[in-house]
């Protein structure tokens, strides 16, 4: 079926001359994008270049920049994972999904936690599970999201081989279905149909 | 979603239980330190009322609302649970709003219930006692509220005691001033409705301006990190 909104899909995010800003100083020399569903983007840069900051600003965490940027509500995963250790996954799960007011029921929820490979651990608290363990839970949570653009920083850490792979899958599979995903990065993920978008760090220190 | 936030916070509250019963135990052993040290200005005398009581008992609540501050949003912020409130949530300012009723209920409401054992340690008039719990319950309100500010802007610091201390103990005066007088009225058998009209005031006033401080703060937190 053809409708106007295949034919140009409305993009999920628009940034125009967007620049992050550290104290004063500029991270990397503006650049613009436009992001549109079924896009994966892989963020690269040295350390320092400003990935992280680039993200948290699309997620709205971040204040300082020049440029300016539209974007949907967008699902951002930082270093942090935003999992109560005091909190089972289940529970945890439960959360995210009033937070972003998406229907959940116990069975998906399960299931998510199911294809994360992490449902022996759905009844345990997150604080006694391994870091690796707490990122698989975190992806369960992308699978439940209804959110369409995916900011992920550096989601690869902690993961095993096996969830390496796993994580392609799944974010492959949310570019299919009508998603995209910004996904900074130093070792690349395995995922077909990829651009990448190299961050300079602003050698000048541009003072703005 | 305040369901789901409400959930949270609850069992957050059963599991970590030592969030509640620390300050408690802190309050108590203050209290007992105060008895023990000075047992003369502290008379227990049915006939007479103690001078000093209620601005001891006032101000280790002040001190023991300060410690229970410091970690009010401290875990949100190490587990990430806060940025993904403010990046998720609808509306984050709900959000604050219960964190900031919950760290009432698990602190100044406890210490209302408190008050017959602190008051019976610290000899103040059993006459006093019903105006006391009445002022605690209307002026804790203001000191989770106006310290949930001094709380949001310190969080990202390793050690922001002492500065939470000094951003929030002046915030807490106008509170400290009528709590107190409350319950010296109290004693003497004067009318109180001044000071519940007074506290009132005070708690509306921080209730309508402390959580989008609060926003503010935890913005700026999360940003300097």
């Amino acid at each position: 079926m053809i409708d106007g909104a295949t034919l140009t899909p409305q993009p999920l995010l628009h940034a125009t001359a967007l620049s992050c800003e550290r104290g004063g100083q500029r991270l990397f020399s503006p650049l613009s994008l436009s992001v549109l569903p079924g896009d994966y983007i892989e963020l690269i840069g040295e350390n320092g270049s400003g990935k992280s900051t680039l993200l948290r600003t699309l997620a709205g965490l971040h204040s300082q920049f020049t440029g300016e940027y539209r974007s949907q509500d967008a699902l951002y995963q930082g270093h942090r994972l935003g999992l109560d250790g005091l909190l089972t996954p289940l529970e945890n799960l439960a959360w995210f999904a009033g937070l972003e007011d998406c229907p959940s029921d116990r069975e998906t929820t399960l299931d998510a936690l199911d294809r994360a490979g992490v449902l022996v651990k759905a009844y345990s608290l997150c604080s006694a599970m391994s870091a690796g363990q707490q990122r698989r839970v975190a992806m369960a949570r992308w699978l439940l999201s209804s959110r369409k653009l995916w900011l992920l920083d550096e989601p690869l850490t902690a993961l095993d081989a096996s969830a390496q792979g796993l994580l392609g899958e799944i974010i492959a599979e949310h570019c299919a279905s009508g998603g995209a995903a910004i996904c900074a990065t130093h070792n690349p993920i395995d995922i077909s149909n990829k651009s990448e978008l190299i961050l300079q760090a602003d050698k000048l220190g541009a003072r703005s | 979603m305040i369901r789901a936030a409400l959930v949270r916070e609850w069992q957050v509250l059963l599991r970590g239980r030592g969030t509640v019963i620390n300050p408690i135990a802190f309050l108590l052993l203050t209290t007992t330190l105060f008895v023990i040290a000075a047992p003369d200005a502290m008379t227990t005398a049915a006939d007479q009322s103690s001078a000093v009581a209620p601005g001891v008992l006032w101000s280790l609540v002040l001190l023991t609302q300060l410690l229970a501050l410091d970690s009010m949003y401290r875990r949100d912020f190490d587990s990430g649970v806060l940025e993904q409130t403010l990046v998720g949530a609808q509306v984050p300012f709900v959000a604050v709003l219960i964190r900031i009723f919950m760290q009432w209920l698990s602190t100044g409401f406890i210490m209302v219930g408190l008050v017959p054992l602190l008051g019976l340690m610290l000899g103040l008039s059993s006459q006093a006692l019903p105006a006391t719990a009445l002022a605690l319950l209307l002026g804790t309100p203001a000191l989770s509220l106006l310290g949930s500010i001094g709380a949001s802007v310190t969080v990202g610091f390793n050690r922001g005691g002492v500065i939470l201390a000094l951003l929030v103990l002046p915030l807490f005066l106008p509170t400290l001033v009528f709590g107190a007088d409350m319950v010296i009225s109290a004693q003497a058998g004067r009318s109180v409705m001044p000071q519940v009209y007074a506290l009132s005031l005070i708690s509306l006033v921080a209730l309508a301006l402390a959580p989008f401080a609060t926003l503010a703060g935890l913005k700026i937190s999360l940003e300097m990190q």
